[in-house]
């Protein structure tokens, strides 16, 4: 058995929130001597039959009061302060990230790279590069957790979740669901593999040549009839989703919303709720059809497209 | 001996005359021993899980008998141990004796409240024996409303009812306070068990009607299929969590608060000193109960709520932390020139301060948001809250036990094996849980029936611990009851403590007091000390 205190911080978050997290442990032990070391001292000073003097001091206890409110509020705020800034850079992922998608289901994680990889309880990563990862949940609520990158974001059911971070260090960490799931959830868990960007090549580029995550969206988006309206169509007015992705789109009732992941999974799943101007509420929901996986694919499919010009349509 | 002068233990011994009793003080028996009984469940629940983590295979028990016991583990001592725990016991048996009243202010509520606690337990305890519940005690949606097939709506139910019981307690309680006090009994001249306990019910009758709510609309999705949580039918699950934790972490505050008012009885009584800085004492237990229902999204940090929001429940939670700071430095300065002896409730009070401070610093790390996010759902919460909820209230408890015992009985418990006791809880309990922080940060799950070998060592160390705090948690049960029998009979003030509890005799008649007590002084007000730590009686007619 072995003694360890820490574990590995192996990216960059991870040394932000150690920095943190020892900044607090100093902070507490501060508090425990001051707290602790006198009370100590009482305790023995003034244990009853010891001779000491008992004579009631009158102390200003206003300004006593007042002294041990106000310091700990300003050293409370100083303390959500650095946390508020760190949380901050740790939710929003910067531009250009590596996109991987994460989908979690009692009592596995399916994991999908654009290249058309996928794994199961495994995840490869190259090192210094920023990752973002797209979570979906087929059922429960799950937590994807990477203990050696301080990173930990719920994946819940019905919404994409989304958390990123930078590898700092090749080597292989754990990774855990840490939400209760059901019977299994202890399983639940795998393992990261960062590997030096060469590594990182070869291993993506192994075995079978397969269809990227846009070629298998756009196979799905002819299977699942989508394309029947929404490319060409004469019979049914809908919507071009070339160059869509990321625009402002007009709606019915005279909003905008912007077409980001989570406004393309609205539309295919809950198809009425929001309708883009000029267009009638046809379009079937595809609830219960397709799994998180598929939607993840349709949803690199329209991405894939979404620097062309729309056809004309008739 | 005319009826008048009976105790309250001898006025009936039949079986009628306990469950029909309206009288507080037996009241607060019957609670106390429903309690020890959901106590021992719960308990034995954890011994199970703690000898199934010695190893990181799951050898035991199966997975899905470990998560049922976690369930029963945190589902029982939560509703039908910790809640009722100081309030029901303590609270019901010493509040109209301190605040000079012959009883609760509705007598009957008061045994409707045990009632209502009995036949939740009974559904909770039906439920067990069915097969148990495996969500956990956070009931979290889709997998309490949609996927578990175990017992959840009667568990639900159970807790439900329950629910109303705390509801009329509190209810009873601020309406006593509010109007029973005795002549002279100013709000300022409260001591501050009472203070702490008014604040208490505020929050059990403001809260436990969310958590009620919430449970209800589980039910009604998991059996109606009417959908509010589960995304498949048009819900959102994070709702549930946003309901559970309005309700819950308030709660916290319900486990806690009572176990601060302890502290301030006991170590004045046996420092002999007045409090320091009464008045922020009395109105950080006031702050807590406000400012504890704006904290509610600090369970969320990593649940997909906003990022905005995250960062205000981040301030509000470090600000929550200031008045519970206030009162450990008042605490503190208490004993400074005091004259202060080590009899068990004391070394338990001591042993509240230590684990309290380590429980409520490591919240403010829980506070601050990446380290949140990292420690979020591990061992490093667990530990947490057991150090605010086991170390801070159940010691608490057990102080508060110990200190009224003589006043709950008429006998004296045995002093050196009450002591012993405290050490061996104290001990035990920092064994126990301690290395779980260390596991924690190192990133081991919470509810996990299998780990990784890395962090075995730790949880050795947490199930020796255990084993110890077992042992601690026996001796009282045993001398206690001993003490029943053969225990030396208390003198009315056995602690020479102040506080109109102390003015009548032990254990006290059906009617508290022969003659309506009258307040002339403020609590506390122990007479002036002489150079060993003797009460001055001389110097005090001098004054």
């Amino acid at each position: 058995m072995t003694f360890p205190i820490f574990p590995k911080a192996a990216s960059t978050t991870a040394v932000q929130t150690d920095y943190l997290y020892f900044m607090l442990l100093g902070f507490s032990a501060f508090i425990l001597a001051l707290v602790f070391f006198p009370m100590i001292v009482f305790l023995f000073k003034y244990r009853r039959g010891k001779k000491a003097n008992r004579v009631d001091p009158h102390l200003p206890e206003m300004k006593v009061e007042v002294t041990w409110t106000i310091i700990p509020i300003f050293i409370s705020l100083g303390f959500f302060a650095l946390g508020a800034r760190a949380y901050f850079t740790e939710e929003v992922p910067p531009d250009g990230t590596l996109e991987i998608n994460v989908i979690g289901k009692q009592w596995m994680w399916k994991i999908q790279h654009q290249e058309g990889n996928r794994e199961i309880n495994e995840l490869h990563l190259p090192v210094g590069r920023a990752v973002k990862l797209t979570l979906a949940s087929e059922d429960v609520i799950h937590s994807f957790f990477i203990p050696a990158f301080r990173i930990k974001q719920d994946v819940v059911p019905g919404r994409f979740t989304t958390e990123w971070f930078q590898p700092t260090q090749i080597g292989v960490y754990h990774f855990y669901c840490s939400e209760y799931c059901g019977a299994d959830h202890s399983k639940m868990q795998g393992t990261v593999f960062v590997l030096s960007p060469t590594e990182y090549q070869n291993w993506l580029t192994r075995g079978e040549p397969k269809n990227s995550l846009a070629q298998s969206g756009e196979n799905l988006f002819r299977q699942l009839g989508c394309s029947g309206c929404h490319v060409n169509s004469q019979a049914v007015h809908a919507p071009p989703l070339e160059g869509l992705y990321e625009k402002l789109v007009p709606l019915n009732d005279g909003t905008f919303v912007r077409a980001d992941d989570k406004y393309i999974r609205d539309s295919i799943l809950l198809p009425n709720s929001q309708i883009a101007a000029g267009y009638q509420p046809v379009m079937p929901t595809f609830q219960g059809h397709i799994t998180e996986e598929q939607l993840l694919q349709l949803i690199a499919y329209i991405k894939s497209i979404g620097n062309e010009t729309p056809q004309k349509n008739p | 001996m005319s009826e008048e002068n009976k105790n309250y233990l001898s006025t009936g011994d039949t079986v009628k005359s306990w469950l029909l009793t309206t009288d507080h003080k037996r009241i607060g028996i019957l609670f106390l021993f429903s309690i020890l009984l959901f106590f021992t469940i719960a308990a034995v629940a954890a011994a199970l899980m703690r000898i199934e983590l010695l190893t990181p295979q799951g050898d035991l028990v199966h997975a899905d008998t470990y998560n049922k016991l976690f369930t029963i583990h945190g589902v029982l001592m939560v509703w039908f141990f910790l809640i009722p725990s100081i309030p029901s016991v303590l609270g019901n048996f010493v509040i109209p004796l301190m605040i000079g009243a012959r009883d609760m202010a509705f007598p009957k509520l008061n045994l409707l409240s045990w009632y209502l606690f009995i036949i939740g337990g009974f559904f909770a305890f039906h439920a067990i024996i069915l097969g148990g519940v495996d969500t956990g005690w956070t009931f979290y949606t889709p997998y309490s409303s949609a996927y578990s097939n175990s017992h959840v709506v009667e568990m639900a139910l159970g807790i439900f009812i329950a629910g109303f019981g705390s509801i009329l307690t509190g209810l009873n309680f601020i309406v006593t306070i509010q109007t029973m006090r005795a002549p002279g009994l100013t709000w300022f001249r409260l001591p501050l068990f009472i203070w702490s306990l008014f604040a208490t019910s505020v929050i059990l009758v403001l809260a436990t009607p969310v958590l009620a709510i919430t449970l209800a609309l589980m039910s009604v999705e998991r059996i109606w299929g009417i959908g509010i949580f589960n995304p498949k039918l048009g819900g959102d699950p994070v709702l549930f969590q946003h309901l559970f934790w309005f309700y819950s972490h308030p709660a916290v505050y319900i486990m806690i608060l009572p176990g601060m008012g302890v502290v301030s009885e006991v170590i004045t009584c046996f420092a002999r000193k007045k409090i320091f800085g009464y008045y922020f004492v009395a109105f950080s237990s006031v702050a807590i109960a406000v400012v504890g229902f704006l904290v509610w999204g600090h369970h969320m940090f990593v649940s997909s709520q906003s990022i905005y929001a995250g960062m205000a429940f981040s301030i509000l939670s470090f600000l929550v932390a200031i008045p519970s700071a206030i009162k450990v430095f008042n605490w503190t300065m208490t004993l400074y020139r005091g004259s202060i002896s080590f009899e068990a409730p004391m070394i338990y009070v001591l042993s509240f301060i230590a684990l309290f401070v380590i429980g409520g610093l490591t919240g403010l790390m829980l506070a601050t948001l990446p380290v949140d996010v990292h420690v979020h759902g591990t061992y490093f919460v667990v530990a947490h809250f057991h150090y605010i909820m086991v170390g801070g209230m159940v010691t608490a408890f057990m102080g508060g036990l110990h200190y009224w015992w003589p006043k709950i009985s008429g006998r004296m418990y045995p002093e050196k094996l009450g002591q012993l006791a405290a050490i061996i809880m104290f001990v035990g309990f920092n064994l126990t849980f301690f290395p779980q922080y260390i596991l924690g940060y190192l990133g081991m799950p919470r509810r996990v029936h299998e780990y990784a070998p890395e962090f075995q060592i730790y949880n050795v160390l947490s199930t020796a611990g255990a084993s110890i705090l077992g042992v601690g948690y026996l001796l009282p049960l045993i001398y206690l009851l001993w003490s029943i029998f053969y225990g030396k009979r208390a003198t009315a003030n056995p602690w020479n403590a102040t506080g109109l509890e102390w003015q009548t005799s032990s254990p006290p008649p059906k009617n508290n007091f022969h003659e309506t007590p009258v307040v002339t002084e403020e609590p506390y007000n122990y007479p002036p000390l002489n150079e060993i730590g003797e009460i001055t009686l001389a110097s005090n007619e001098h004054k």
